[in-house]
């Protein structure tokens, strides 16, 4: 017996301690996850032995385990059995190694509790301490509610270090059990008058979290508050109550006008970066919320603006950020203030920090205006080539649209400028908003009149060189996502075909073999304005002589889209030569591949269009010269009228027929048969009774039943999915 | 308040993680890698917050290691930084000059030293002379135990 012991404390003296495991990972970088899985069984091992030393060293290790990453709840019992010693050191450790791996829904927590209950009530403050400590970090609702009276009555202990604590503790357990609010917070209240400095700022540091979460409960100790903050000198402290009335003002506006004063005040006195910082915000707050009238609104704005200023052309980077944060909230409500300062934020914008450029972008979107928005946008084009990551070209590039397109293009005097810009956009490398520039291009041209012949000339250089924009990315597997631009190239193009000067050229590019490989939407979008030139040069095409004696001397005036660049033989002999004519049998050719597409849109459309043709050429053949006009002329005509745009609010315009109740049920009601009781994600509400349960139930009760009548109704309603 | 406050090194060794949210083990391992590798990357003359998810982050590199604290969003940045210096200054006067070798073998004293100074993820006490005197009082009462205990541990009292 006596030689198992001395067996046993050989072995013991064996056992790794935390300095050896530490040294022993050190030294085992190769081989690591081995040593340590070798560890742990030794750990194991020494989990089993009946000491209590034994067991706290390997917790210890354990502990040191979970913070370097590995998962140590399996060792949840044994941790809890370390916590329970009545030793210091071992009951430390193990409430550390508690903290760090206990969490809320582990089961065994429930056996912690009487445990917590016994050390919150030690002699030794240091214990109750710990326990506190670990508690905060794994507290679940039940644990909550067993020992928010223990921790209550800490509140009234007579050292400091305990009551300190408890203050904060209950803000934890507030959130987890808001039902032990009610009874607590006079006990709180009376913190706040506390002797000791350190349980007073704990007390405000609760309450202030606690209002922030519902105002409206707290706005009563607003007094009690003000006059710490006109007396306290401690910054953490003013910092907290700032941040308070800063929630409170909103619901009650007098209180933001009693402020101002000492605020200002402060910002003027203060040396403390933090406590400006905290100032500004709140009276950037404050003078949100107060609506209108007030005289010296401005003077503290201009103080603000002032101050941020400075911020800002601090060297000190965190400096600058907050400053320029804090500017984007003042743009919102006095955006004059902070144009006067563009010149700062220009200067931000070529800062090394891309966090700081990003916030600059930010800022500049209140700031553009007619004259310097060509100014800005060229600067922002220039840090887009120079620009490395591609995060920041893409929010560059949704700036400059977002900038520019503002108030309906209220800053833009020169749309042909802003089209250009939008395809030297197409151009850069990298981005991925190629539907937002698409669609800026389609929105400008429908809405922009007098833009068009100029756009249609921009997107047909698109449309017929392709490749030298896009280069070889054009058929790869993943295409550039600007190449979303060639759709609304196209159907501006097709749209607007009046303008092209060679629409067949277009129309070649358009349907060029190497276009399969493009997106299939593209492809789609290509056909159907293959038909709609087609339909603009056709009628012209199928006069006759005039006009194509026209199109000899005034070279490609409007020359029917159809595709067909081709010179045909069969056709020279015919007419006189135009080498603009279309070639119809050739356009015919060239759907081939786009009619045995993988892509049902496209194979559908090109289908169409090549029908329309056969048609077209079988009349033709048989000399039927009226009956291809009257073909040419219906085509022409069902793209005759114009796209205007729709506005968002449109829908709503539409009246309401007369005699429609929109709000009246179809069929009857369905009863329901669980009511799903909605709570409040407020934290601080008092819950639902079981009154209003009880009345619920009852009204469900109400719903009659469907008669006999309805029930066959039902089953004739076609639409009715039962 | 503070979610969780995390210490690595240059590597991306972890040196100290005290989470004030509780979130199982997996979530965990997937905020840290991903915060790490983010805050890894960025250049030394950036500013030293960031917004990630529904938080802030605020962090600051003492020598070889990363303190890196996660906030919520109405929380002070510039507070939070003297929350870590703060801390800097604690473990500083604790250790005498600290280094990070002193935190990879003391780690639980780190741990102790933080939760005097944070409960919650909330400051818990200001000042630098009473956090340390608490830590010395623990201490005293851990070394009064030791001697009695060893014998009567090892069986041999």
């Amino acid at each position: 017996m006596a030689l198992k012991k001395v067996k046993g404390n050989l072995e013991r003296i064996f056992d790794k301690n935390l300095t050896d495991l530490v040294r022993g990972l050190r030294n085992n970088k190769d081989n690591e996850s081995k040593y340590i899985a070798q560890c742990i069984e030794e750990i194991k091992v020494e989990l089993r032995q009946d000491n209590a030393a034994v067991k706290a060293n390997a917790v210890t290790k354990l502990a040191y385990l979970q913070m370097v990453g590995y998962d140590i709840t399996w060792a949840g019992f044994n941790v809890i059995e370390v916590m329970s010693s009545p030793k210091f050191t071992h009951k430390r450790i193990g409430y550390l190694a508690a903290s760090q791996s206990f969490h809320a829904d582990l089961e065994m927590l429930m056996l912690t509790t009487n445990m917590i209950r016994k050390d919150l009530s030690s002699q030794n403050q240091y214990e109750a301490g710990v326990a506190l400590s670990a508690l905060s970090c794994f507290v679940s609702p039940d644990l909550a509610r067993d020992l928010s009276n223990d921790i209550m009555t800490l509140l009234s202990s007579t050292k400091p270090y305990l009551r300190k604590k408890g203050v904060l503790m209950l803000y934890k357990i507030f959130l987890k059990y808001p039902d032990a609010l009610r009874p607590a917070f006079p006990r709180l209240k009376e913190k706040l008058e506390d002797p000791d400095p350190g349980v007073q700022s704990a007390a405000v540091n609760v309450i202030c979290e606690l209002a922030r979460k519902n105002p409206k409960n707290y706005l009563g100790l607003a007094p009690v508050f003000f006059k710490l903050m006109t007396t306290s000198t401690n910054n953490w402290m003013l910092i907290k109550i700032i941040k308070l009335f800063g929630a409170l003002t909103p619901l009650e506006p007098r209180l933001g006008k009693k402020l101002i004063e000492p605020l200002t005040n402060l910002i003027h006195s203060t040396s403390a970066m933090s406590l400006l910082y905290e100032c500004i915000n709140t009276v950037i707050a404050v003078l949100i919320s107060i609506s209108t009238g007030m005289p010296n609104h401005n003077a503290s704005i201009e103080l603000c603006v002032q101050k941020l200023r400075i911020l800002i052309e601090d060297s000190d980077q965190n400096l600058k950020y907050l400053g320029l944060l804090a500017m984007s909230k003042i743009l919102t409500t006095h955006p004059k203030s902070v144009q006067a300062h563009k010149d700062l934020i220009m200067r931000c914008l070529d800062d090394k920090d891309e966090s700081i450029r990003l916030r600059a972008l930010d800022l500049l979107y209140g700031m553009v205006g007619k004259k310097n928005l060509m100014e800005i946008v060229k600067k922002l084009m220039v840090h887009m080539e120079k620009a490395e990551g591609t995060t920041y070209r893409d929010e560059l590039l949704l700036k400059i649209i977002q900038i520019c397109s503002q108030n309906n293009y209220q800053h833009i005097t020169n749309f042909e400028w802003y089209i250009s810009v939008l395809v030297e956009l197409s151009r850069v490398e990298g981005l991925s908003h190629g539907s937002m520039v698409a669609s800026q291009m389609l929105d400008v041209a429908v809405r922009v009149h007098a833009i068009r012949p100029f756009a249609v000339e921009q997107m047909s250089l698109l449309l017929e060189n392709p490749y030298a924009i896009f280069g070889m990315a054009l058929g790869s597997g993943r295409p550039p996502s600007m190449i979303q631009v060639l759709y609304a190239a196209a159907w501006i193009c097709g749209e607007y075909c009046t303008f092209l000067s060679n629409p067949k050229k277009t129309l070649l590019g358009m349907l060029d073999s190497r276009m399969v490989q493009l997106p299939h939407n593209i492809q789609s979008v290509y056909l159907q304005n293959c038909l709609k030139i087609l339909a603009h040069l056709l009628p012209s095409q199928s006069k006759g002589s005039p006009v194509t004696a026209n199109l000899l001397t005034n070279g490609t005036e409007d020359g029917e889209s159809d595709d067909q660049p081709d010179q045909n033989v069969d056709e020279q002999e015919h007419s006189a030569v135009e080498p603009d004519k279309v070639n119809l049998a050739e356009i015919q050719d060239f759907l081939k591949p786009f009619i045995s597409s993988e892509e049902l849109e496209v194979q559908e459309r090109a289908g169409c269009l090549n029908n329309f043709i056969k048609c077209y050429v079988k009349l033709e053949s048989k000399g039927q010269i009226d009956d291809i006009s009257e073909l040419s002329e219906e085509l022409a005509n069902a793209f005759s009228s114009e796209l205007n745009p729709v506005a968002v609010k449109a829908q709503k315009k539409v009246p309401v027929p007369e005699g429609l109740d929109l709000d009246a049920w179809i069929n009857d009601p369905p009863s329901d048969s669980e009511e799903e009781t909605t709570e409040t994600t407020d934290v601080f509400v008092k819950t639902h009774t079981a009154a209003d349960f009880g009345s619920t139930l009852t009204e469900k009760k109400k719903v009659p039943e469907p008669t006999e009548e309805e029930l066959g109704k039902v089953c004739l309603d076609t639409f009715y999915i039962v | 308040m503070m979610h969780f406050m995390l210490l690595f090194s240059r590597q991306g060794k972890l040196r100290l993680q005290k989470w004030y949210v509780a979130h199982p083990e997996k979530t965990r391992k997937k905020i840290t890698r991903e915060l790490v590798t983010t805050i890894l990357s960025r250049k030394p003359k950036m500013c030293s917050f960031l917004e990630w998810r529904d938080l802030k982050v605020v962090y600051k590199r003492y020598a070889s290691l990363y303190f890196c604290c996660a906030i919520e969003q109405q929380d002070n940045e510039l507070l939070t930084l003297e929350i870590i210096h703060r801390y800097v200054e604690l473990l500083d006067k604790y250790f005498g000059s600290v280094c990070e070798l002193d935190i990879i073998f003391n780690f639980e004293k780190a741990y102790f030293i933080l939760d005097e100074l944070l409960l919650g993820g909330e400051v818990q006490e200001t000042s630098k002379k009473n956090v340390l005197k608490a830590i010395a009082a623990q201490d005293l009462l851990q070394e009064e135990e030791t001697p009695q205990g060893f014998f009567e541990d090892h069986g041999l009292g």
